[in-house]
């Protein structure tokens, strides 16, 4: 498979008074054609920061990124003017975004909406819009898409008008999706049905899609392949069942270990101890060595690289995997997959 | 909409009731006999008596309510003791020229107020950011009579561009249709006159101009700072819409009520007469009648005044409670 996305030694920084925040700190990652990428991780990690790099929409001031590139269809969108991130943006590679009920601007039609983002990549009249902008809709599963058009998102329901974000998200059919925490806002039987609509939709239409979640039922559910972020870094990345079945990583296993089984009688719930650092306030070693069980002296002292793990593709920062590979460094290998 | 509009609209009904209520017994509450001071100190006790009953002045407070509600009602506003004129007939010169006045510095305080907020908002922390909320903070401190005094110093006698005072050429005046100078001058296609109406009105416009325009400017870019933070207009730029569009057209909308609110405001204080400013531009405007009523003890004249001012703030209200409504479909009337 090719990827059609790559991003290398990606670093974006937060410049505030408070000093330097490295919210994410050089990634490596890719992201192939057709395939759906789960990107896992708490909150603060930088998975969105990650995702709003990627369309050029970090906050600047304060935000900037510093170095690396992110190459999409071999072309470097970080070296891209604004002019042709505009041409990207909504047209090749578009976004849904975590909260269905602030995502849609209040004072205009759905119809309207949509129609803009149509006429924004195409010269087509407003009609030929209109129409394309119905059929989505009903694609989206929205079954009252010609009334619709003509409401205000007030009038709609989360789930409905997640629908409709999704709807906006793929109407100039785009190769990449990324869905930032799509489902997060959402009860659960709506959240299965918008999960099973973007999965449907990827399949359909080969559309990339980067799931950005903390949800990990979310990724077991939909993703083939998964990131785990912590801190600005990924710290393990592996296909969808290694990360479940053999994962390396003592907070990856942590995580996994969090989630309620309800086979299992617990009086408690797993929980890892301690708190995400602040991005930035850890210079030296691994960044989990403060909260993690197996910490030695050299995870304090150094910076671990990300090493080979058991199946195709796998990697995991932590020393303890250094044994597996022979200390072999993988960091070359993982950019040109 | 429409039902919002009607409902609106029967609201009225009570408000201006109370209006005209609070305006009829404030007058009352004035000491002095008015019969009196109509006819003057020489007057003798049996004219006095017979005034009063020609004015109905002996009937019980209610009766005179309801007949004062009834003049207002058919466009009665009684008669100027200085000019024995209908008050009715004489107010509208003078309210024209104010709303004239009004409406060309509205105009110009809404036009430069809101797009130097909005790109204050869009560029925060520019320079020109920082330059015009000072230029605002200058406006709404600075004292309008100084600043008037200023212009004309300026403008009429140092540089000798615009006329100082006045609405017009007296030397050739205005024939007057409406009274509203400049659309008269258009009527009657004297461009010439026109372009001299336009003269007359820059100075005192742009004095009254100063605050509102400095109000507005803030407020606006507080309204859109607030709004372009949204999740909304995140989605509205990664649909790649140019800047200037997520600006102009999803952020404005979405921060335009509280704007809405200080203009319509601030149209209402401009409305009822801006004293200072057609005193120093010798501007014949409701504000100066008023007080020229105030001087001479003109009580229909107060009283009407009074009355006509409230009701063009009443109506005021009413427009940006309906262009609330238009803006923003989830506002309802409950």
């Amino acid at each position: 498979m090719t990827s059609i996305l790559q991003v290398k030694g990606l670093k974006t920084t937060f410049f505030t008074d408070e000093g330097n925040i490295p919210a994410v700190d050089d990634i490596d990652f890719h992201l192939d054609e057709g395939e759906i990428l789960g990107i896992v991780g708490e909150s603060g990690c930088g998975k969105s920061v990650t995702s709003l790099s990627i369309m050029g929409l970090v906050p600047n001031p304060p935000g900037k990124i510093t170095d690396g590139s992110i190459t999409f269809q071999e072309e470097d969108l970080t070296k891209a003017s604004e002019k042709r991130m505009r041409e990207i943006r909504g047209n090749e590679i578009s976004m849904i975004f975590q909260e269905p009920m602030t995502s849609l601007n209040p004072l205009f039609t759905i119809g309207n909406q949509l129609i803009e983002a149509v006429k924004l990549h195409e010269k087509v009249s407003k009609q030929k819009a209109l129409h394309r902008v119905i059929e989505m809709l009903k694609v989206v599963g929205l079954p009252r898409a010609e009334e619709m058009v003509n409401e205000y998102p007030h009038q709609l329901s989360g789930g409905m008008r997640q629908r409709v974000m999704i709807a906006m998200a793929f109407i100039c059919n785009p190769k990449i999706l990324i869905a930032d925490e799509p489902t997060t806002a959402l009860d659960v039987t709506i959240q299965a049905q918008i999960l099973h609509q973007m999965k449907e939709l990827n399949r359909k239409r080969n559309t990339a899609v980067m799931l950005i979640t903390h949800d990990l039922g979310v990724v077991a559910e939909v993703c083939t392949r998964v990131i785990v972020m912590y801190c600005g870094q990924i710290i393990e990345q592996a296909d969808v069942n290694t990360i479940f079945q053999s994962p390396k990583h003592p907070y990856t296993i942590g995580l996994l270990q969090s989630v309620p089984d309800i086979r299992e009688k617990r009086s408690r719930l797993f929980s890892i101890k301690g708190n995400v650092p602040k991005p930035g306030s850890i210079q030296k070693g691994c960044r989990f060595a403060g909260r993690c069980e197996q910490a030695h002296d050299r995870c304090f002292a150094e910076d671990p690289p990300l090493y080979k793990g058991d199946g195709q593709g796998h990697q995991v920062r932590c020393f303890l995997h250094e044994s597996i590979e022979e200390a072999h460094h993988v960091e070359d290998t993982i950019t040109s997959p | 909409m429409l039902t919002y509009t009607l409902r609106r609209l029967l609201m009225l009904i009570p408000v201006l009731l109370g209006m005209a209520l609070i305006v009829f017994f404030i007058i009352h509450a004035i000491p002095g006999d008015p019969a009196q001071i109509i006819l003057g100190q020489q007057a003798t006790e049996e004219n006095v008596e017979a005034l009063n009953e020609q004015l109905g002045l002996n009937e019980p407070l209610y009766v005179q309510f309801f007949s004062y509600l009834g003049n207002i009602l058919t466009g009665d506003l009684g008669e100027s003791f200085q000019t024995n004129n209908a008050i009715s007939e004489e107010v509208w010169p003078f309210l024209a020229a104010t709303i004239e006045l009004s409406f060309v510095a509205m105009l110009i305080a809404i036009v430069i107020g809101v797009n130097a907020g909005i790109i204050s908002a869009w560029f925060q922390n520019s320079w020109f950011d920082y330059s015009a909320m000072l230029l605002a903070l200058i406006g709404v401190s600075i004292p309008i009579f100084w600043l008037g005094l200023m212009e004309q110093w300026a403008f009429s006698v140092e540089l000798n561009w615009l006329p100082s005072s006045g609405r017009e050429n007296v030397r050739d005046p205005v024939e007057p249709i409406t009274h509203l100078f400049l659309i008269d001058t258009l009527i009657q296609g004297r461009l010439d006159q026109f372009v001299d109406v336009v003269r007359h009105l820059i100075l005192p416009s742009v004095a009254l101009a100063t605050i509102p325009m400095a109000i507005i400017a803030r407020i606006t870019r507080s309204s859109m700072l607030e709004v372009m933070k949204s999740d909304y207009i995140r989605t509205a730029r990664a649909k790649g819409m140019r800047m200037f569009g997520v600006v102009y057209k999803h952020s404005l909308k979405n921060a335009v009520i509280p704007v809405l609110t200080i203009i319509g405001l601030q149209t209402g204080l401009l409305l009822g007469g801006a004293i200072l400013t057609e005193t120093i531009f010798s501007w014949p405007g409701i504000g100066r009648y008023i007080y020229g009523a105030i001087d001479a003890r003109d009580y229909p004249v107060i009283q009407s005044g009074v009355l006509i001012v409230a009701t063009m703030f009443i109506f005021i209200n009413l427009i940006v409670d309906l262009l609330y409504a238009a803006v923003d479909p989830r506002i309802k009337y409950h």
